[in-house]
C-alpha cells in the first residue's frame, strides 16, 4: 500500500477543479439547480387544504340541517359551490371534477335530532385523488361531531367522558415549508452528488483519457479523494446556500448545532460522491452512467427516505429496504437538527450510519477503480 | 425535402443498435421504469397507517389498557414502544423512532368512572405535517369515541346526535396506489423520452463523430427522425410493458378506452422528445445536458399534480402549470383510468397538450436545423 501523498492529491484535486472551470454553464447549474428546487419545493407544495368545493344536497331545509351547513362554511375547509336537487346531479360534477365532495341531509334530519335519534347525514367524496379525500374527511369528521356535541348538550355543560389533549411539538403550526426545507436538502444533495460525479470517470473512458489517467504515478485512493475534493466544496457550499435562503425566505429554524449538520453533510455527500463515482466506472458510457445514478440515488432519496412518504405507511419489504437508503438516515439528522434541536445523544445511530456510509461510498469508488485499470 | 427511406433505415438501426446493444442498456431502458412503477405504487402512499406510536402509562388499569387497544385495533398506529418515564418518550419523538406519543396520567380509570373527564395527553411529531394533520385527527377522534363508549355503556351519556357516512366514489377505499399508479406511467413516459433524446446529440459531438454524420449525405429532417423514432418506439413499449403491470398486477381498474390512453400517451412522448432534442442541441458536453434536463425534469414533476395537487398551489405556480404538458397527460390517464371519461369529457386537456407538443416540436426543429445549416 502506497502512502497517501497530499502534494499527488491536491495535483489531481487541481486538474479535476479546472476541468470544472472550463465548463462554467455545468457550475453555473449546480448552483441553479438548488435554489430552482428550493422555490418550487418551497412555494408551489403545500398540503394546506382549504375551500374545498362542496356541493349540497339539503332535502330536509329546516333550521337545524341550515345550521349544518353553515357549521362547514364557517370552518373555511369547505365552500359550498352548488345547491343541488338530487344527489344524482353530483355524478357529472364530481367526473369533472367540479366538485370535491357532496353533502347530503336527508328528510327528517331536524326531527330525528329532535327525538334524540342518530341522525345520518351522507358525504360524497370524490376519492380519485385519494390523499385530499382523506383530508377532507376528518375535517367532515371534525365539523360533525362538534355540531353533533353542541346539539346533544343543548348548553348544558357536561364534561367529556375523556379529553384528548393534543400537542403538536416541533412544527406547531404545521407548515408543509418546515417538513420540506431540511428534507429538502436531502434530496438536493443526493442529486448533485450523482449529476456531479456519475459522468467523471465514464466521461475519461469515452473521451479515451482513461489510459493516460492510469499510466499517472498516481495512487488509486488518491485520485479518487482528489476527484472528490472539488464536488465535495461545491456541494457543502450548496447546502450553505440552501440553508441560508430556507431560513432568510421561508423562516425554517435551525434549532440545533450547525457544526454537527456541517459534520454530518460532509460524511454524506463523500459517501453519495463515491457511490456515484463507482456507478461511473461500472458503466463506461455516460448515458447508462446517469440512467443508473438517477435510479440509484434520486429515487430512493425521494421515495424511500420518509422525505414526504411516511416510512411506517410503507409495506413491510420496502420498510426494510429503507434502513439501507442513507437518504433516509441523513433526513432524520437534517429534520432532527433543525427542527428538535436534537444532538448526538438522540441522533447517534444517524450518525453512526453516516459514518459507514461514508466508508462505504470511498471504498466502492476506490475498489471499482482498480478493476477498471487492470482490466 | 425528400426522405430517403433506405437511409432512414440505416439510421434507425444504427442507433437502435446502439441503444440495446449493452446488455445493461437493455435492462435499463425496461427495468428501470418497472422498478419505479413498483417504488412509487407501494411507498408513494399517504395513507395514515401503522404510525409509530410511543407509549406512557402511568395508570397501569383496565381501562387504560382498553382505550390503548381501541387505537392499535384501528390500524391507524402501532405501539412501537412503552416505557413509565416521560423522558423516554421524549428521545423516541427527538430520535424519530416514534411519530406520536401518548401519556395516560395516573388516576385516569378513577376520573373516568367518576365521570370527571378523565385526561389523555396525545403528543405528535409535527415535523411531517401532512402525516401529522391526519394522525392527529384519527388519535383526537378516538379517544373521544371511547370516552363516550364507555358513558354510553354506564348509560350517563346523552344520546342522539349526528353521525356522518362517508363515502368515496372512484376509490372506495381511498387507497392512493389507485390514485398514484395511473400517474407514475407518465412520469415514466417523460423520463423515458428525454433521457433517450438528450443526450442523443451532444453526444455525437462529444464522441466527435457529429463531423462524421454531417459529411454522409443524410439530410436533417433524416437525422431527427433517426433520432427521435427509436426514443419514441422505446417509449411506447415501456408504455404497454408498465400499463399491463398496472392492470394484472396492481389492480388498477382501466375503466376508460385504451386507444384514448394510446392517442394521449403517443401526443405526450412527443413533448417529451422535443424537449429532449432541444436540450440536446443547445448543450456542449453531456454532463450540460444530463443537468439541463434534470433543470426541466423537476419543475415538470413537481409543477404536474403527480404527488402535490394542483389546486393547493399558489395561483401564480397554477397558472405556470397549464404549460407543462405532464399536468394534462395525467388528468387525462386519471381521467381514463379511474372515471371511465374519454375524449369527449377531456378534449379541453387534448387540445392544451397538443398545443404544447405542437409549440416544443417547432422549437426543437428549428433549432435542430440551425445546428446542422
Amino acid at each position: 500500500m502506497m502512502r497517501l501523498d497530499a502534494v499527488r492529491l491536491w495535483a489531481v484535486a487541481r486538474k479535476e477543479w479546472l476541468q470544472l472551470r472550463r465548463d462554467p454553464r455545468s457550475m453555473a447549474l449546480a448552483f441553479l439547480l438548488p435554489v430552482l428546487m428550493l422555490v418550487l419545493f418551497g412555494y408551489a407544495i403545500t398540503w394546506d387544504i382549504r375551500d374545498l368545493r362542496l356541493g349540497l344536497v339539503d332535502h330536509d331545509g329546516t333550521q337545524s340541517s341550515r345550521a349544518l351547513a353553515d357549521a362547514f362554511e364557517a370552518s373555511g375547509f369547505f365552500r359550498i359551490v352548488e345547491r343541488l336537487e338530487q344527489p344524482r346531479d353530483a355524478d357529472g360534477l364530481l367526473d369533472r371534477g367540479q366538485l370535491a365532495a357532496v353533502l347530503v341531509i336527508p328528510p327528517g334530519f331536524a326531527r330525528d335530532l329532535a327525538a334524540g335519534r342518530r341522525a345520518p347525514v351522507q358525504l360524497l367524496l370524490d376519492g380519485a385523488d385519494a390523499n385530499t379525500a382523506t383530508i377532507a374527511q376528518s375535517y367532515a369528521d371534525a365539523i360533525v361531531a362538534r355540531y353533533s356535541l353542541d346539539v346533544v348538550l343543548q348548553g348544558r355543560r357536561l364534561v367529556l367522558p375523556v379529553q384528548p389533549e393534543v400537542r403538536i411539538w416541533y412544527n406547531p403550526t404545521l407548515e408543509s415549508r418546515h417538513m420540506i426545507v431540511p428534507g429538502l436538502i436531502a434530496v438536493i444533495m443526493s442529486i448533485i452528488a450523482a449529476m456531479l460525479t456519475s459522468l467523471t470517470i465514464a466521461r475519461e473512458w469515452e473521451r479515451g483519457t482513461m489510459e493516460q489517467l492510469a499510466a499517472t504515478p498516481v495512487h488509486r485512493l488518491e485520485l479518487i479523494l482528489g476527484k472528490l475534493l472539488p464536488y465535495l466544496l461545491i456541494g457543502l457550499f450548496d447546502v450553505a446556500m440552501t440553508t441560508v435562503l430556507g431560513m432568510l425566505i421561508f423562516g425554517v429554524p435551525l434549532r440545533g448545532d450547525v457544526l454537527q449538520l456541517a459534520a454530518a453533510t460532509t460524511l454524506f455527500l463523500t459517501g453519495a460522491l463515491g457511490l456515484g463515482i463507482f456507478i461511473s466506472a461500472m458503466f463506461r458510457s455516460q448515458l447508462l452512467a446517469m440512467q443508473a445514478a438517477m435510479v440509484a440515488t434520486y429515487l430512493p432519496a425521494l421515495i424511500l427516505s420518509g422525505f414526504i412518504f411516511e416510512i411506517s405507511g410503507m409495506p413491510a419489504v420496502l420498510r426494510a429496504v429503507t434502513y439501507v437508503v442513507p437518504a433516509r438516515y441523513f433526513i432524520g439528522v437534517t429534520r432532527g437538527i433543525f427542527l428538535k434541536a436534537a444532538g448526538f445523544e438522540a441522533l447517534w445511530v444517524h450518525g453512526v450510519s453516516m459514518i459507514i456510509f461514508a466508508t462505504v461510498g470511498l471504498a466502492l469508488a476506490t475498489l471499482s477503480f482498480r478493476k477498471e485499470i487492470a482490466r | 425535402m425528400r426522405i430517403s427511406t433506405l437511409r432512414l433505415g440505416r439510421m434507425l438501426r444504427k442507433e437502435l443498435r446502439q441503444l440495446l446493444r449493452d446488455p445493461k442498456s437493455k435492462r435499463l431502458v425496461f427495468g428501470a421504469p418497472l422498478l419505479q412503477l413498483f417504488l412509487f405504487s407501494y411507498a408513494a402512499n399517504t395513507d395514515v397507517r401503522d404510525t409509530r406510536t410511543f407509549l406512557v402509562d402511568h395508570d397501569h388499569t383496565a381501562e387504560s389498557r382498553l382505550l390503548v387497544d381501541a387505537l392499535t385495533a384501528s390500524g391507524h398506529f402501532r405501539i412501537a414502544g412503552r416505557s413509565d418515564r416521560p423522558a423516554d418518550l421524549t428521545r423516541a419523538l427527538d430520535s424519530g423512532r416514534a411519530l406520536v406519543g401518548i401519556e395516560i396520567p395516573a388516576g385516569f380509570a378513577r376520573d373516568l368512572r367518576a365521570g370527571r373527564g378523565a385526561k389523555v395527553q396525545v403528543i405528535v411529531d409535527g415535523t411531517n405535517s401532512n402525516t401529522a394533520t391526519v394522525a392527529q385527527g384519527y388519535a383526537a377522534r378516538m379517544v373521544q369515541e371511547f370516552g363516550l363508549d364507555v358513558a354510553a355503556a354506564a348509560g350517563s351519556s346523552p344520546a342522539g346526535g349526528v353521525e356522518l357516512r362517508s363515502r368515496a366514489w372512484y376509490n372506495p377505499d381511498l387507497v392512493s396506489r389507485v390514485y398514484n399508479v395511473p400517474a407514475v406511467v407518465g412520469m415514466i413516459l417523460i423520463l423515458m423520452a428525454l433521457l433517450l433524446t438528450a443526450l442523443a446529440v451532444v453526444r455525437e459531438r462529444e464522441i466527435g463523430t457529429l463531423d462524421q454524420l454531417v459529411v454522409t449525405p443524410i439530410t436533417p429532417v433524416e437525422l431527427i427522425l433517426g433520432k427521435t423514432i427509436p426514443a419514441v418506439l422505446i417509449a411506447l413499449a415501456d408504455l404497454v410493458l408498465v400499463t399491463t403491470v398496472a392492470i394484472l398486477w396492481f389492480d388498477i381498474p382501466l375503466r376508460g378506452s385504451a386507444l384514448a390512453l394510446l392517442l394521449a400517451s403517443l401526443v405526450y412522448i412527443f413533448a417529451g422528445v422535443a424537449v429532449g432534442l432541444l436540450i440536446s442541441t443547445i448543450s456542449r458536453t453531456q454532463q450540460e445536458a444530463f443537468m439541463v434536463m434534470f433543470l426541466f425534469f423537476v419543475p415538470t414533476i413537481v409543477l404536474s399534480g403527480l404527488m402535490y395537487p394542483v389546486h393547493t398551489m399558489p395561483e401564480f405556480f397554477q397558472v405556470i402549470t397549464l404549460g407543462n404538458p405532464m399536468r394534462h397527460f395525467l388528468e387525462i390517464v386519471r381521467g381514463i383510468f379511474l372515471k371511465g371519461v374519454g375524449v369527449r369529457d377531456l378534449w379541453v386537456q387534448y387540445l392544451a397538450i397538443t398545443a404544447v407538443t405542437g409549440l416544443a416540436l417547432s422549437a426543437a426543429v428549428w433549432r435542430f436545423r440551425r445546428t446542422f445549416a
